[in-house]
């Protein structure tokens, strides 16, 4: 789908009615096509050619990018430089916000910085505790969890103010995110859980790795019970598995994960194990593309970055439409957006 | 303590009841504690408030007590101080990411408000971030006071 006002970088979007940013992402969702986002590993690295790299293997298959922030504890590239170095080249970006690491006053600092620079997604996220990561010594803030975070980013874009008070001059113009786990426990109040963060702001919601599609489809049966369908978009999150020995460690050791025994035993079963990862992972993104209220997909290709283009190709999930990147439509001059 | 913290959820409905009519008996008071002084009362409120919240919830004292909507399960207990929780994290046995051999305070919290009346609506309430001045002083004393139309 190509967009009359295509960005040319340092030229923002006109926001549309009913929208509340200026994102690609926003305008994908809100257009009923099935989006598709993935996650930018930050590189443990202060040469910025690494994140170009990185984002340019996702070239006309994501939406969406998202900058994760320290994610799983671990210190890498900080959410915000990654955004600041990829949308200056037009990408669409998702920054990812965690509450282990800053307090309020840090917090709205950056949203509000991350919308100058023209990221125009947010993922507010509680984040890993320290002891998940590198540096278990690390004071853990938490100052905010991931709800006190959306209403404070909402407050700061639909009310104009710090949660001070003190007002602003310009909002921050963002579409504001959460992360969402159906398998984790308690089962029966993930449902109610998201609710929740759709009462304090959400919009739309990528899922911890789903592997395990019929638990899936009880989750989204219970959000169609609370109404939210119209109100939230979900992206459910996938990724290949390398072998069946990475499911059984990260079974174990990434808090919240489930991997039901059968897949473990299906990929230990084959011949090539990354291969048959890669094939699961498709089938996976094709089964959870006909889940109904399902609005797209989240790839978490951990280290495995390079095999996104070929997964989302093979499921078809895009259905011949190649999302924006930089160098897309070389006719478009930068005059004639600019103009418009 | 651990264990008294939950005998204390499973006891949730009969606490809340009772915290209920304590919260009345207080509200009645607010006359003399004006008169007494609330910021003079505030320590040794605070005191005995530590204490008996402490040995029944592990009370961190954050100073704007949630108790009621979480089933008597204090969030503060949680290692990432959530307040609008579980997370994600939460492992097959219900018990904590962050350290595994405590149950979830969170899923306590879930447990705890199906015992209350209204327990899963004043759970699905979002709190707002947690003022940390309040850290230290009495719930008890803020809530007299507040229902007496007087900001704490």
């Amino acid at each position: 789908m190509i967009f009359e006002d295509e960005p040319v970088p340092g030229y923002p979007l006109p926001i549309l009615p009913g929208h509340t940013s200026p994102g690609r992402l926003e305008r994908i969702l809100r257009a009923g096509q099935f989006a598709v986002t993935a996650e930018l590993a930050p590189p443990d690295s202060a040469d910025p050619d690494e994140v170009f790299q990185r984002a340019k293997i996702f070239d006309g298959y994501v939406d969406a990018i998202n900058a994760t922030d320290g994610s799983g504890a671990n210190c890498h590239m900080s959410s915000v430089a990654v955004c600041a170095l990829l949308t200056r080249l037009g990408y669409a970006l998702v920054m990812q916000i965690s509450c282990r690491d800053k307090n309020r006053i840090a917090i709205q600092g950056d949203i509000l910085g991350a919308a100058a620079m023209g990221v125009c997604n947010i993922l507010c996220l509680t984040g890993d505790g320290v002891q998940a990561g590198d540096h278990p010594q690390a004071l853990p803030v938490f100052d905010l969890d991931c709800m006190s975070l959306l209403t404070t980013a909402r407050t700061l874009r639909d009310e104009h103010r710090f949660l001070s008070g003190r007002k602003l001059t310009y909002s921050p113009r963002v579409f504001l995110g959460a992360a969402s786990n159906p398998f984790g426990k308690p089962l029966e109040w993930r449902a109610d859980r998201l609710a929740k963060k759709v009462a304090a702001g959400a919009q739309f919601v990528q899922t911890q790795y789903c592997y395990d599609v019929p638990l899936l489809k009880t989750f989204m049966q219970r959000v169609e019970d609370l109404g939210l369908l119209g109100k939230v978009f979900i992206l459910v999150g996938v990724g290949p598995l390398r072998s069946a020995k990475t499911a059984e460690w990260m079974r174990a050791h990434v808090p919240g994960l489930h991997i039901p025994d059968a897949i473990v035993k299906r990929l230990a079963g084959a011949q090539d194990q990354a291969r048959e990862g890669r094939n699961l992972c498709v089938e996976l993104i094709q089964q959870i593309h006909e889940v109904k209220g399902v609005a797209g997909v989240h790839l978490m290709a951990y280290r495995q970055e390079e095999s996104v283009p070929d997964i989302i190709d093979r499921s078809g999930v895009l259905q011949g439409r190649i999302p924006w990147y930089p160098g897309r439509d070389p006719q478009r001059s930068p005059q004639r957006v600019a103009a418009s | 303590m651990y264990a008294v913290r939950l005998w204390s959820v499973r006891h949730a409905r009969g606490l809340n009841a009772f915290y209920r009519r304590f919260e009345n008996a207080l509200a009645t008071l607010h006359p003399l504690f004006k008169r007494m002084g609330y910021e003079r009362l505030e320590r040794p409120v605070a005191a005995v408030e530590h204490t008996i919240k402490g040995f029944l919830f592990d009370c961190r004292m954050c100073g704007q007590c949630v108790l009621s909507s979480t089933g008597m399960s204090c969030p503060m207990n949680c290692p990432k101080q959530l307040r609008n929780g579980p997370c994600g994290g939460v492992r097959d046995n219900g018990h904590c990411e962050v350290r595994p051999e405590m149950k979830c305070v969170w899923h306590q919290a879930v447990t705890g408000s199906a015992r209350i009346d209204g327990g899963r609506e004043a759970l699905s309430q979002v709190q707002p971030a947690v003022d940390r001045r309040l850290q230290g002083r009495s719930s008890w004393l803020r809530v007299t006071r507040e229902r007496a139309g007087e900001s704490a």
